[in-house]
């Protein structure tokens, strides 16, 4: 999809208002608060992920992105509050509701976490394999469509370790997509990318939502890359959400902690620093 | 009173450890319905991997601690006139002790620490965190198996490693040093009982690979998922499950044969 038909398609959606997304939500965090040890994390957060749309979390490194995908997916229990998936609260639910809840979402990690042991064909193939009783040749169609799809059909002999880091990611994006999740979360699927495959990621992740009908979650600290795919935008600091809406919504805004993390700068309201004492107090110490 | 605390946070931590363990081992042993279709081209697997590639290891150390102990054992009871004893010593010994403990000891540093390692590193990269995503648990698809290939491999290694040993003997003192053949076996047969002595070594065994392998599948599931977290871990595995089995033999030998 070229750049001015992803405007076109953008402009289409928005003839229904971003604020009825927000009415139907795929997942939802009302008032979390979540602390590790003793660090608070998230204080009192409530957040809405729409359903069929791409929604953005941004924000600085560490300031628990991941820990807030984990939160969704029920690897990681908040200390109050709730987390809704398709109106399911995961922190309530039994293992087996957790693991049945768990069959309709989909996770791709930093690291792309294909088993190393299988080829990529049997990494796309174990999702399937695990959990339907479908004949080997229905398994092959599917597991290569799924490759197709990522561009990847040609490599589905290879082992992880012989495909570089942007084909590792789609390889684990198709593995992610191989049983038609509902809603699908990306950790960071932009790091560590050359401009190719970033583009080609930025691409994959827009065309999925579209042709699959899920809701994405996309947590990344590119700016750029996340406005051209999002069509909401969460931005977090301090333990909180600090900014939140459309593209045109966060663009527009007044608040001036957005508008630092939008420019990148690395001095203004948001700290650089993590908390220290005076680098003086620091430095005289023997 | 720095040691005071230090010795409580090292009970507490002792005791958290063993509590993660336990859970580890009932998750992988009683969680979920287990799906025998599934789990047993898995299992098989994992007896290959553990068990069938620890083998030429085993019969190699079996053979020559066999013929050590007959040269050992020669040089001493030719002394008092009783070298037809050989047999006796050299079997009982194996299938007593040296079987089961030295099998369990090589285990560990074959088996033990490659399945800390393997597990450790599939911690570190998100694989096992990216199976629970995928709605399967890692407890019974990546430790149940490779848990039940350590208990059945480890009694057959060790039953293999007393054949091969007391081959060793027999190669030792009867071809090399000359002990009448005849009474080397059948003095070898009348004292060798099958409860006392052979089911006695396979159920300590038995215990030693339940142990080993337990410590092995925590080590790893348990690693600070880092280089430096999964090195120490697979050092762990392999100096705890020693002692454990070093530990337990004793027990274990002063129950059987105690009285
Ligand atoms: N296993 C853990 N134990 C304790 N603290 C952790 C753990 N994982 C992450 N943290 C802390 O939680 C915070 C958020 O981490 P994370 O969610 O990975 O951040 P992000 O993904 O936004 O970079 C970090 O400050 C990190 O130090
Ligand atoms: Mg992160």
């Amino acid at each position: 999809m070229s750049e001015s038909e992803l405007r076109l398609t953008s402009q289409l959606e928005n003839s229904e208002q971003p604020s009825d997304w927000l009415k139907s939500p795929h997942v939802e965090l009302k008032n979390v608060t979540f602390s590790r040890g003793d660090r608070l994390i998230y204080d009192n957060m409530s957040m809405i992920f729409p359903k069929g749309k791409v929604t953005a979390i941004m924000g600085p490194s560490g300031i628990g992105k991941t820990t807030l995908l984990r939160l969704i997916g029920g690897q990681l229990y908040p200390d109050s509050g709730e987390i809704l998936v398709n109106g399911h609260n995961i922190p309530s639910l039994s293992r087996s509701e957790l693991y049945k809840v768990r069959e309709t979402m989909s996770m791709l990690f930093q690291s792309g976490a294909l088993f190393t042991e299988m080829t990529v064909f049997d990494n796309v193939a174990f999702p399937i394999r695990e959990h339907t009783k479908l004949p080997e040749d229905i398994i092959r169609t599917m597991v290569l469509m799924k490759l197709e799809a990522v561009g990847l059909r040609g490599a589905h002999s290879l082992m992880p370790n012989e495909l570089s880091g942007g084909m590792a990611r789609r390889a684990a994006l198709a593995r992610s997509i191989a049983l038609d999740p509902e809603l699908i979360m990306y950790d960071e699927p932009f790091v560590g990318q050359d401009p190719i495959s970033m583009g080609v990621l930025v691409r994959l992740i827009r065309d999925l939502n579209q042709s699959l009908n899920l809701s994405s979650i996309v947590v990344s600290h590119d700016v750029t890359e996340v406005m051209s795919i999002a069509d909401y935008i969460y931005i977090v600091a301090d333990k909180r959400v600090i900014g939140h809406g459309t593209k045109e919504q966060l663009l527009a805004s007044e608040s001036p902690l957005v508008q630092q993390f939008l420019r990148g700068e690395s001095d203004g309201p948001v700290p650089f620093h993590y908390n220290a004492q005076p680098i003086k107090q620091d430095l005289m110490q023997d | 009173m720095d040691w005071l605390q230090n010795l409580g946070k090292g009970t507490l931590s002792s005791f958290a450890a063993i509590g993660r363990a336990t859970y580890l081992l009932f998750g992988a042993l009683f969680g979920g319905k287990p799906n025998f279709k599934k789990a047993f081209p898995l299992l098989i697997k994992q007896i290959h991997v553990v068990g069938v590639q620890s083998l030429v290891l085993i019969l190699v150390s079996g053979l020559f601690i066999g013929m050590v102990l007959a040269l050992q054992g020669y040089t001493v009871l030719i002394d008092y006139g009783a070298e037809d004893s050989l047999g006796p010593m050299v079997s009982l010994a194996l299938l007593r002790e040296l079987g089961p403990v030295v099998t369990a000891l090589l285990f560990a540093g074959r088996a033990g620490s490659a399945l800390t390692a393997e597990i450790g590193l599939m911690k570190a990269t998100e694989q096992l965190t990216s199976l629970e995503m995928m709605a399967v648990d890692p407890l019974r698809r990546i430790v149940a198996p490779r848990f039940w290939a350590g208990v059945i491999s480890m009694p057959l290694l060790a039953i293999m490693f007393s054949s091969v040993g007391i081959l060793g003997g027999h190669i030792v003192g009867v071809e090399w040093l000359g002990v009448d053949q005849g009474s080397f076996w059948s003095i070898m047969q009348a004292s060798v009982d099958f409860t006392d002595d052979i089911l006695n070594g396979v159920i300590k065994s038995i215990v030693f690979a339940f142990v080993v392998t337990w410590i092995a599948l925590f080590r790893g599931y348990d690693a600070v998922p880092t280089s430096e977290g999964i090195s120490q871990a697979t050092t762990q595995t392999v100096v705890q499950a020693s002692l454990a089995v070093l530990g337990l033999d004793f027990v274990l030998t002063a129950l059987m044969f105690g009285n």
